[in-house]
């Protein structure tokens, strides 16, 4: 039980961060209908920001931290700019635009290699290592600061989305492009936006990430299963990626926990099949129509 | 450096690669569905062929087949589940699959898990390759130009429109998955033979981005450009190896480029035929004399 209980609380910690990362996904998805898949390369570069802020420009952690969200948002940004627009510009059916995503993955993951080298980094030691006890519990200060800081943007984020004038204008958006545009509402703005959103926490995340663990440019591959966390909630929708992302978190803890850490993440591309043969719109996301 | 040995073994190499490519090709190209995991088909080609070859002493034509086989059976399956799913999420199933595949055979230590399984049989040579090659081609433009690749055709056009006008949308999409999975299948066969080495993580999913970046850069629907396309993007990064690192740098900006810049690839939706030869010729003769 006791043990259980322990694996919960890794297990929601890890999904926090999951769930910042998800979030980036759904944003854009549910503006432009497609998966960014270069989000990964964002959360990477997020990673090493917040290292080098850190170790070479010795910034105090917290600086070094909202800088790297800062950084990746305008990487987000650009992005946009560089691989997607083009293709807005003129309409291109949403293959394309996961086609080019995949290409800036495949830059920016090599370019780290080219440049930085596909050596292991680690971060320094912010935190100490040593433990909270809570009676046989044993808490980690940087499980408890990544569940902490996750929470309170993502609470951010569904204040942001839910209750401002910009965020009515990003659900208006992604309800329907043209009409909000005739509405008035600058939609090219708004993009701009979501992904400078998303590339922020993308940011945050990293950092929080590479803390965790360590730096190195295949963190894409841990992002991937963030983006089927996205998935298993519901494309499109925010509350979706947070539920996803933390179910996602505990399920894999449990499955390292009392199967075999193998197997962990096998059990996450299966819950992705899964979830598509049984539920494709996910858990909250809206029951897509046919377009035709 | 320019040795035939060397550049016998590129050609093979892309000769290997043209088989997964071609499949894709009828599945992107002519019938309009992505796919993200046609790696995992290769290499449940590659390892049934293995299996058949070592463990039961089958001749290479008998094993691959069966390897052909045993993708397609799994494309139907898959497919089965997933063909009816709308938008990128039956690409987002495909990933899932393909991951799930390479995850399985990392654990299954009967074929070496994830260190691998080398002494494999080396029997795949330039002019089997080229011989498959060739049939393959021949077959795939049958494929394409008989009423079912025409059926095939209008689904991509415009699916609700095909199903009006009486075309089982559903099954021309399934024999679409089938034969471009038994495509994959006898790729992997051979690449097994031909490296006399199988280790899951040669078919990850950069693997399978890699192949649909092949047949977008050679241009949807012309077996022409996978041609050209493969011939090109399996040379392109031999001849940059020099540069090692930089290599993928200058492929992701490749990719970025075309998408955003050339869509239609290099022969979008042509054939180089003989009649396209004559074509052009003619035209190019009246041009010449219009301008004396």
């Amino acid at each position: 039980m006791l043990n259980f209980l322990q694996q919960l609380i890794n297990g929601l910690s890890i999904g926090s961060v999951y769930a910042l990362m998800a979030v980036g996904y759904s944003l854009v998805y549910s503006i432009m209908n497609f998966s960014n898949f270069a989000h990964g390369g964002v959360i990477m570069f997020g990673a090493y920001f917040g290292f080098f802020f850190m170790t070479l420009y010795k910034f105090p952690f917290s600086v070094a931290f909202i800088a790297s969200g800062i950084a990746a948002a305008i990487l987000a940004v650009l992005v946009e700019r560089v691989a997607y627009r083009p293709l807005r510009n003129r309409r291109a059916p949403f293959l394309y635009f996961i086609i080019s995503a995949m290409g800036v993955s495949i830059f920016l993951e090599n370019i780290v290699i080219a440049t930085i080298g596909p050596n292991f980094k680690t971060y320094p030691e912010v935190f100490s290592v040593q433990p909270i006890k809570l009676g046989s519990m044993a808490i980690g200060r940087i499980d408890l600061m990544m569940f902490v800081i996750s929470a309170v943007c993502l609470a951010f984020l569904i204040y942001l989305i839910d209750f401002t004038k910009i965020g009515k204008a990003i659900q208006a958006t992604a309800y329907n492009m043209r009409a909000s545009a005739l509405m008035g509402i600058n939609t090219d703005m708004i993009i701009l936006i979501v992904f400078g959103l998303g590339g922020f926490l993308a940011g945050l995340a990293g950092v929080l990430f590479g803390m965790k663990y360590t730096v190195y440019p295949q963190i894409g591959n841990i992002t991937l299963k963030s983006f089927i966390a996205a998935v298993f909630g519901g494309l499109g929708s925010i509350q979706g990626a947070v539920i996803g992302s933390i179910l996602l978190g505990i399920i894999e803890t449990i499955t390292s926990g009392y199967i075999s850490s193998q197997y962990r993440d096998l059990i996450a591309f299966a819950l992705l099949i899964f979830i598509l043969i049984v539920r494709p719109m996910g858990l909250m996301g809206k029951v897509t129509e046919d377009k035709a | 450096m320019l040795s035939w040995y060397y550049i016998k073994g590129i050609l093979t190499l892309a000769g290997i690669y043209l088989l997964p490519v071609l499949g894709l090709s009828l599945l992107t190209g002519f019938t309009g569905l992505f796919s993200f995991g046609h790696a995992g088909f290769m290499a449940i080609g590659g390892y049934t062929t293995a299996f058949m070859m070592v463990k039961l002493n089958l001749p290479l034509i008998p094993s691959l087949i069966i390897g052909g086989l045993f993708a397609a059976l799994a494309s139907f399956i898959i497919g089965k589940l997933t063909l009816n799913l709308k938008g990128d999420y039956f690409c987002i199933a495909t990933l899932g699959f393909g991951e799930a595949i390479r995850l399985i055979l990392d654990n299954v230590q009967y074929f070496g898990g994830a260190r691998g399984w080398p002494g494999l049989p080396l029997k795949t040579t330039l002019t089997t390759v080229v011989i498959i090659d060739i049939i393959a081609v021949i077959l795939l433009r049958n494929i394409v130009n008989s009423r079912h690749g025409r059926n095939m055709i209008a689904v991509r056009e415009e699916e609700l429109a095909s199903s009006v006008i009486g075309i089982n949308v559903f099954k021309h999409k399934m024999m679409s998955l089938i034969i471009s999975a038994f495509y994959a299948g006898l790729g992997g066969g051979l690449l097994a033979t031909y490296l006399g080495f199988l280790q899951p993580k040669m078919f990850s999913l950069v693997r399978s981005t890699e192949l649909t970046i092949i047949v977008i850069f050679g241009g949807l629907g012309s077996i022409t450009g996978s041609v050209v396309g493969t011939l090109i993007l399996i040379a392109l990064p031999e001849i940059l190896r020099s540069f090692a690192n930089w290599r993928l740098v200058v492929y992701g900006i490749i990719v970025v480029f075309i998408i955003t810049a050339r869509p239609e690839g290099l022969f979008g939706g042509k054939e180089l035929s003989f009649n396209f030869l004559k074509g052009l010729f003619k035209r190019s003769v009246s041009k010449a004399r219009g301008e004396n």
